[in-house]
């Protein structure tokens, strides 16, 4: 029995410690000598949060951002009209840049990122950027992304959300 | 046969009044959205008899009103792109302006001597546009010819207290309406309201008090705050618009996303040029 409790313990212990690396890691820039192009999964939402989703894709890099998944809800037929470069709507977990911004269906992708991480199987840097709907109250995605470290870097668009979640980076309005 | 024949008919003065609405005065036309939602508390104090009047007061002359999945519909002075009610339009027009020559003495065959034919057709449009009744029309002008008549519908478009109230429930080219909008009355979705901002027009945005969950009107408060537009609920909105002060608007600078693609750059190791 106590050999049994022994090595339940220091299953859990390990896993424990590997989390913790892995958050403590994920919050620290990567350290790569020369980059190389990166894919990046965008996780779109719907109606406003794709509009600001579009508008930060249209300024990162083409070339060091390759290729670039899209996933929407099946539900959502406006987002997939609006994707107007040409990037393949398929669900893909291994990708090395997850970005998103809000709506309940990035929840799972991002939990599912930060389980690879944790396994082993893929490393990815999350991001998530609040909507700017949120001024005052961070949305319940939001928020546990954050208090969970999910999210490497988490971006809010008003200052007065980075008072209330200090590890925030506040950058002005998406929109 | 018969609808296809009546359609010919009133087609070309609906063609009319598409293309130049504005006959003799600038169309200003405020749009309503209500997005997706079911906003009929806004539709039903858009559509009020104060609101309407405080609107034209300021020089609107248009209403257009789209409203979602709501079930209120709002009341058109004169019903636009019907065949039906254009025909009786036409026919209820011929009647009166005989029942007003008859009381002025005049023969009721002045009609058939005037070269009005088919009657009143442009006169039709521009009262629709103004969407004046064909009374009020024929009061304010009696000579009720043509020209007079277009005339006399710029003249007292504004001062009538109606405005002319189009609505439709959802539409490919809200773009388009904002577009050509003068004023926008909006729900406060947020990207309702930053098309709207986007463009530099006017905005009031109106929140739903109904909603469960109702952090949209953080958005618009904040963006009220900022000078950015205006902030109402459903019953403040009359107060809304006889305050607005369209001077104090500060527009709404344009967006950059280039500090989270910096910041995104940075910690995946590319070195930003």
């Amino acid at each position: 029995m106590v050999v049994e409790d022994l090595i339940i313990a220091i299953t859990i212990t390990a896993i424990v410690i590997r989390i913790l690396y892995v958050v403590h890691r994920s919050s620290k820039p990567l350290s790569i000598p020369t980059p190389q192009p990166i894919s990046t999964l965008i996780v779109l939402g719907s109606g406003g949060h794709t509009a600001e989703m579009l508008n930060l894709v249209s300024l990162l890099q083409k070339d060091r951002f390759t290729p670039r998944f899209y996933i929407a809800a099946s539900t959502d037929n406006m987002s997939a009209g609006e994707v107007t470069e040409p990037a393949q709507f398929m669900q893909i977990y291994r990708s090395r840049e997850i970005l998103c911004n809000g709506p309940g269906t990035c929840i799972p992708l991002c939990v599912a990122g930060f389980l690879f991480k944790v396994v082993g199987i893929q490393w990815s840097s999350i991001f998530y950027v609040e909507s700017i709907a949120r001024v005052r109250r961070i949305s319940l995605s939001g928020l546990l992304l954050y208090k969970l470290c999910i999210a490497d870097q988490f971006f809010v668009q008003w200052s007065q959300l980075q008072r209330k979640y200090p590890n925030a980076h506040s950058v002005g309005c998406l929109m | 046969e018969v609808t296809l024949c009546v359609a010919k008919l009133v087609e070309p003065y609906q063609r009319e009044m598409g293309e130049n609405g504005d006959i003799g005065m600038p169309k200003r036309t405020v749009f309503v959205t209500v997005g997706t939602t079911c906003f009929d508390a806004l539709v039903r104090a858009v559509d009020t008899q104060e609101v309407k009047q405080e609107l034209s007061r300021k020089g609107y002359t248009h209403l257009l009103i789209q409203m979602g999945r709501g079930s209120y519909i709002p009341t058109k002075p004169t019903a636009a792109g019907n065949v039906w009610d254009n025909l009786w339009l036409i026919w209820d027009s011929r009647r009166i302006l005989a029942a007003v020559l008859e009381q002025q003495g005049k023969p009721a065959n002045m009609l058939e001597q005037q070269d009005t034919s088919p009657l009143g057709g442009d006169c039709l449009d521009a009262l629709r546009a103004a969407s004046l009744s064909e009374r009020t029309c024929l009061e304010v002008c009696p000579g009720f010819d043509t020209g007079a008549g277009v005339d006399c519908v710029a003249r007292s478009g504004g001062e009538d207290g109606t405005l002319a109230v189009d609505y439709f429930t959802f539409s490919s080219s809200i773009a388009d309406h904002l577009k050509s909008a003068s004023l926008v009355v909006s729900h406060a979705g947020s990207g309702s309201i930053f098309e709207t901002l986007r463009l530099g027009k006017p905005l009031i945005v109106v929140v739903n008090e109904d909603l469960m969950d109702n952090h949209q009107s953080e958005l618009a408060e904040e963006l009220a705050e900022r000078k950015h537009l205006f902030y109402a609920r459903p019953q403040t909105l009359l107060q809304t618009i006889t305050d607005m002060n369209l001077e104090s608007i500060v527009p709404y600078p344009p967006a950059d996303a280039t500090p989270v693609a910096k910041l995104i750059n940075m910690f995946l190791g590319f070195q930003d040029d």
